[in-house]
């Protein structure tokens, strides 16, 4: 059997609508024939090859013993509608077989799909009838359930289902009948695209090739239409004269546009909008589109001018008025703070520079405007008002990376200004106690440690974090969380161990994560990595924390020597050797450790020979953990001994 | 093409032939028609209304000195409240659109999501800004919350702003240049307010006067909520007229915000006094309506 459920709504906001629909699907349960589709009034859920009920099944009903009085036998035959004569005999009872006929289908989902409905869970729901009524994420106006075209009845907040769907506001009628077969032609007729791939294509169809490709933009689009159609529009060229990135801000942010591009790396005077309708017959939607955007450049060049007027360098001071966070005072402050950590960081003067002022843009109509232009603001009007290009990029980048995907910083001025930014920010809310706790982290701290553990090591910046992080545990634990994260694509043991080994330079971390990363997955390096664990082992078991180095005339002859030379070779070899040919040779020493282990004992009675082979194991141990702690390597391949 | 003030006539008229009371603008000084009784108030509470309004709304640190040809000090809203909402209200909205002169087909018109809060009022709700040609011309909300108390029947609020639409239906680039009525242009009405007001809240305005005026008026708001318990006949007492102190609380907030006179950290314990207020009013009058009814 073919079922049909379609949720009528108004406009749901677009974001949301994907995980709305894969919820959709995982709620109705595991079939493979279930198509999910939406726009942005209908939630669609489409299955095939439903049965048509039930299986049917059987129930054993014990009744009672086998030497019981007639009567109650009699009794418990007419309870099951059967003659005594019917009844089985088993384990010294009479009993009976029921059939239960299988429910149908039908039946079923009166009951499933309005609890389907209600599960959805979205990130704000609303009511729009009386106090303690239905909710949703917008008001449900229409249903449509179809089991083989006959309805499902149930009802959801009040609508109950049917067979008829509502068209597109304005190129479809309001009311009109649909089967399973006829749905997304009758949908067609009504002026909807159901799928959103195609509604996808068409926009990317009609956009002109030249527009400047912004996926997330188009995302927006699919979901906030029924039917699109892309129409453009030409703004004044005498607007190129205000920067790319505030033209295309005011496009892309506030008018849902996407930019054009000359060619030459600049912008072409032309925009790309998407309607909700099947075109512009008349120009107007076209000519509308160009007022408003008239209008808001219009501003943009008004607050541009007006904030020309005043320097950023005169606006450091306004920063006094400008709280940064209630206990950590103005971002005047922060600025002092920032400049002094830059400086620490090993800046220049550029970079100092641009760290004073890299928060005046703040006092700005343009980012007070547009608050995702804070910082590139800020670097464009510090070139315009002369300021050197170093100072000037520094402060544009200094915001960067704002995700995991974004790049750093350019510059190292621009690098050492977005540590010291961010680094202040973590350090300063550690300390007054705002702390991230699970998924609240309203001041972006784990993008701020994320964005710094990136710049120093993609920029292989010398910048003992560490060092900066106050001794304070916490800080710590919570940065080295993100620089888990940060290399998340390596093995969480391998970065365990190299962890282990130390973190005070980053960028040290990831050349021995990709050194052990090699070397893994060759013959002797699990088999001595065992061995180490066992090495630990038998420390910890000793309690031995003596740090000098074994006494050679006290080594006997053979393997426990063998060990020592071999481990004294390799010491020596590895000090000059880049961290993947050291880890190579360190694994070399796997045949001197397993002969050490059979035929040597540790646990010896003679106090002396035993504290010297745990010195010999000491020294192994230290030394060769300095590039990665073997032991917290998770052996797969063999059992460890111990 | 309608004049400003036929595009009035108009909306009053559509929705008036819908069962909603017209009323003249409220005369005390609101941030938006949302804050006027007519909404705040009567949205609490079960018993349906409906009501049209033009409300003048002042923001302050939004005057341009009238050099801004989009944004003023004043500006006008079409406020309605339709409590509750009737499962047509859309179409009944774009009806008032078509009413307008705006032949719908022609045009693209879009519902984008935009919640609505007002912390001034503990007040909150979910909706869309109506785009019309790109251009935001209504804010549709679904009211969910007032004065921090669920809503009893959950009202449509649908604010149409005049300047921008009728400047969209008379193809002016400027507010001033809207014809108001012929001959007459919004710049000639209203140019000068735009000007005098702007350099009153920017420049003039005495910040110490203005936070003693802010703490008499909110002191006098205290004192009548503090009276309202103990009131021997409840349904007499003034909470109308508390209310009027909470809003001149609420517009002299605004003010000294423009005079740069409430820093950040302020500015979060200012709003939670005036929504302390606001809170206070919206209770006393649910219980004051239950005592009536």
């Amino acid at each position: 059997m073919n079922l049909l459920l379609e949720i009528g709504t108004e406009e749901i906001p677009d974001w949301m609508i994907p995980d709305a629909l894969a919820q959709m699907r995982t709620l109705f349960g595991p079939a493979e024939s279930v198509v999910v589709d939406a726009t942005s009034r209908r939630l669609v859920l489409r299955a095939t090859g439903l049965a048509e009920r039930q299986a049917d099944r059987e129930e054993y009903v014990a009744g009672p013993g086998l030497n019981a009085p007639p009567a109650a036998v009699e009794g418990f035959a007419r309870k099951q509608g059967v003659a005594k004569e019917a009844l089985e005999h088993r384990e010294g009872k009479y009993g009976y077989t029921r059939k239960i006929a299988g429910r149908e289908t039908r039946d079923l989902l009166a009951i499933s799909l309005p609890e389907l409905i209600g599960k959805i869970n979205w990130p704000k729901t609303m009511f729009w009838g009386a106090k303690g009524s239905a909710r949703f994420i917008r008001p449900v106006r229409w249903i449509v359930a179809l089991l083989d075209d006959k309805i499902v009845p149930f009802e959801f907040a009040g609508v109950a289902s049917g067979a008829e769907s509502s068209g597109h506001r304005r190129l479809g009628k309001a009311r009109f009948p649909v089967t399973f077969a006829s749905y997304e032609q009758a949908l067609r007729e009504n002026g909807v695209i159901l799928s959103a791939d195609e509604r996808r294509a068409k926009i990317l169809s009609e956009l002109p090739k030249d527009m400047r490709p912004d996926a997330s933009l188009l995302e927006t689009l699919v979901y906030l239409t029924e039917f699109p159609t892309v129409v453009t529009g030409e703004f004044e060229p005498s607007f190129l004269t205000l920067p790319s990135e505030v033209l295309s801000t005011v496009m892309r942010f506030h008018q849902k546009y996407f930019s054009i591009d000359d060619g030459n790396g600049g912008l072409a005077p032309r925009f790309a909008a998407v309607m909700n309708t099947s075109g512009d017959p008349a120009g107007l939607v076209q000519h509308g589109n160009e007022r408003v955007l008239r209008a808001r450049f219009n501003d943009a060049r008004f607050f541009w001018d007006t904030d020309q007027r005043r320097t950023l360098d005169a606006r450091v001071e306004d920063l006094k008025h400008v709280t940064f966070q209630a206990k950590l005072g103005n971002y005047y402050e922060k600025t002092q703070r920032v400049e002094g950590l830059v400086a620490i960081l090993g800046g220049d003067a550029h970079a100092i520079r641009a760290a004073r002022l890299s928060k005046a843009d703040l006092t700005t109509e343009l980012v007070k405007e547009f608050t995702e232009l804070q910082g590139v603001v800020g670097g464009l009007y510090a070139k315009a008002q002369g300021e050197p290009e170093a100072v000037s990029t520094a402060v544009y980048d200094h915001y960067k990376p704002v995700s995991m995907e974004d790049s750093i910083p350019r510059t190292e001025a621009g690098q050492f200004v977005a540590i010291a930014d961010k680094l202040d920010t973590l350090i300063g809310c550690f300390q007054v106690g705002l702390i991230p706790s699970g998924s609240k982290d309203p001041f972006a701290l784990r993008r701020a440690a994320q964005g710094i553990v990136k710049i120093i090591v993609e920029a292989n910046l010398n910048v003992p974090l560490r060092s900066y992080l106050r001794r304070d545990p916490k800080i710590e634990e919570f940065v080295l969380d993100r620089v888990r994260n940060y290399f998340r694509d390596f093995a969480y043991d391998e970065i365990n161990a190299v962890l282990a080994s130390g973190w005070d330079s980053l960028p040290d971390v990831r050349t021995r994560l990709i050194a052990l990363q090699a070397v893994r997955p060759t013959a002797d390096f699990e088999p001595l990595a065992a061995s180490f664990k066992r090495i630990r082992n038998i420390l910890k078991q000793a309690n031995f924390t003596d740090t000098a180095p074994p006494s050679t005339s006290l080594l006997e002859d053979g393997p426990e020597r063998d060990l020592y030379t071999d481990f004294h070779r390799i010491q020596n070899e590895i000090v000059t050797l880049p961290y993947q040919p050291a880890l190579e040779r360190i694994a070399t020493l796997r045949p001197a450790v397993d002969r050490f282990f059979d035929k040597v004992m540790v646990n010896v009675t003679d106090a002396r020979i035993r504290n010297n082979r745990l010195a010999l194991l000491n020294a192994i141990s230290t030394e060769f953990s300095k590039l990665a702690d073997f032991s917290e390597i998770v052996i797969q391949t063999q059992e460890t001994k111990v | 093409m309608d004049s400003y003030q036929q595009i009035i006539f108009k909306l009053k008229n559509y929705w008036a032939e819908r069962g909603c009371v017209i009323q003249e603008p409220f005369d005390t000084e609101v941030g938006a028609g949302t804050m006027a009784p007519e909404t705040f108030l009567r949205v609490l509470g079960p018993t349906p209304y409906r009501t049209g309004y033009v409300q003048p709304s002042r923001r302050p640190a939004d005057g341009r000195y009238g050099e801004n040809p989009n944004r003023l000090y004043k500006h006008q809203q079409f406020q309605l409240i339709l409590k509750p909402s009737p499962d047509d209200v859309i179409d009944q909205y774009l009806g008032s659109l078509e009413a307008l002169g705006i032949n719908l087909t022609e045009h693209d018109i879009k519902l984008e999501e935009d919640n609505w809060e007002a912390p001034t009022l503990g007040a909150w709700g979910v909706g869309w800004q109506v785009m019309l040609d790109g251009l935001e011309i209504t804010q549709f909300t679904y009211f969910q919350q007032c004065g921090g108390i669920e809503l009893d029947l959950v009202p449509a609020e649908i604010t149409y702003g005049l300047e921008r639409l009728s400047a969209f239906l008379q193809g002016k680039d400027s507010v001033y240049d809207i014809e108001w009525t012929p001959g007459v242009t919004y710049g000639d009405v209203r140019k000068r307010d735009e000007l005098q007001y702007s350099v009153y809240n920017f420049e003039l305005a005495d910040r110490d006067t203005l936070w003693k005026l802010f703490d008499l008026y909110e002191g006098e708001a205290q004192r009548l909520l503090a009276l309202y318990p103990k009131a021997e006949q409840k349904e007499r007492f003034p909470l109308l007229a508390t209310y009027d102190q909470v809003l001149k609380c609420s517009n002299l907030f605004n003010t000294l915000d423009a005079r740069g006179a409430i820093s950040v950290t302020e500015r979060v314990a200012v709003i939670a006094r005036v929504r302390k207020l606001a809170v206070g009013v919206a209770e006393a009058w649910v219980d004051q309506s239950g005592v009536q009814a």
